[in-house]
């Protein structure tokens, strides 16, 4: 609902870590993901919470579990709002020049 | 580029200054689904969810499990646009639509039972995040998404 809770969720590399996480495998639980941080438990969780409020990350309930999901829809609102529309052409060609360069470096 | 994982279930979220109503128009008539859902003329019935082509070829299918307009609506998911996928388990897709604060609603969308789908999977990843996007912009702006 709001391009600014997205953007500071996802100004923080904790955050996009986690986001990674989810990424690869979706529907973990608190426990599951703080095993991979170098972090506290409420740590965690306070990150988690920045992604809930961006909606970037979807919680569901399955028996006493709670599963976290990405949601990847806010960055594709972003990506239509302020990608497509101006330069998504531009975008795209510095995105393969970069790989380009990247990979015969 | 990461390769994207096709997960066995999928979540997507979305918040969208509509009622419930028009929401459930939205998903369940092809009038509107044409604008934003690939070009799909979606029917749905008590029994049976669909989507077709422009040419009235079978793009979607899956029985409806769940019907409860305009909060709740369950059904299979069967994709015959591509012959891969055609020949995978049914998976299922759950709508599920909240009235919100200001005249907003969340709609949530569960893809999942894609254990036995794996192209379906794939398939569907990219595609939720950029149905959802479009039926956002229609339902506020009236129009579908530009290009």
């Amino acid at each position: 609902m709001d391009d600014d809770r997205v953007f500071k969720a996802l100004a923080d590399a904790t955050r996009r870590h986690l986001l990674d996480r989810l990424f690869e495998r979706d529907g973990r639980t608190l426990t599951e993901l703080e095993s991979e941080l170098e972090m506290t438990r409420f740590g965690v969780m306070k990150h988690l919470r920045v992604l809930e409020d961006a909606e970037l990350v979807v919680t569901r309930r399955q028996g006493r579990e709670k599963l976290h999901y990405l949601n990847p829809v806010p960055i594709r609102l972003i990506h239509d709002r302020w990608i497509d529309k101006y330069t998504e052409h531009r975008v795209a060609a510095l995105a393969d020049l970069k790989n380009e360069l990247e990979e015969t470096a | 580029m990461t390769t994207m994982t096709a997960q066995a279930t999928q979540v997507y979220q979305v918040f969208i200054k509509a009622t419930p109503e028009q929401i459930w128009d939205a998903i369940t008539k092809p009038e509107f689904t044409q604008k934003y859902f690939f070009g799909s003329h979606v029917t749905v019935t008590r029994d049976a969810y669909r989507g077709l082509n422009a040419d009235g070829g079978d793009l979607v299918t899956g029985s409806v499990i769940e019907y409860e307009p305009p909060h709740r609506l369950v059904h299979g998911w069967r994709a015959l646009y591509d012959p891969e996928t055609a020949v995978e388990d049914d998976s299922r897709v759950t709508w599920e639509i909240e009235a919100q604060d200001g005249g907003y609603s969340k709609l949530t969308v569960v893809h999942d039972q894609l254990e036995g789908a794996p192209k379906t999977a794939a398939s569907v990843a990219g595609g939720w995040s950029f149905v959802l996007s479009g039926l956002k912009t229609l339902l506020e702006t009236g129009k579908p998404l530009a290009g």
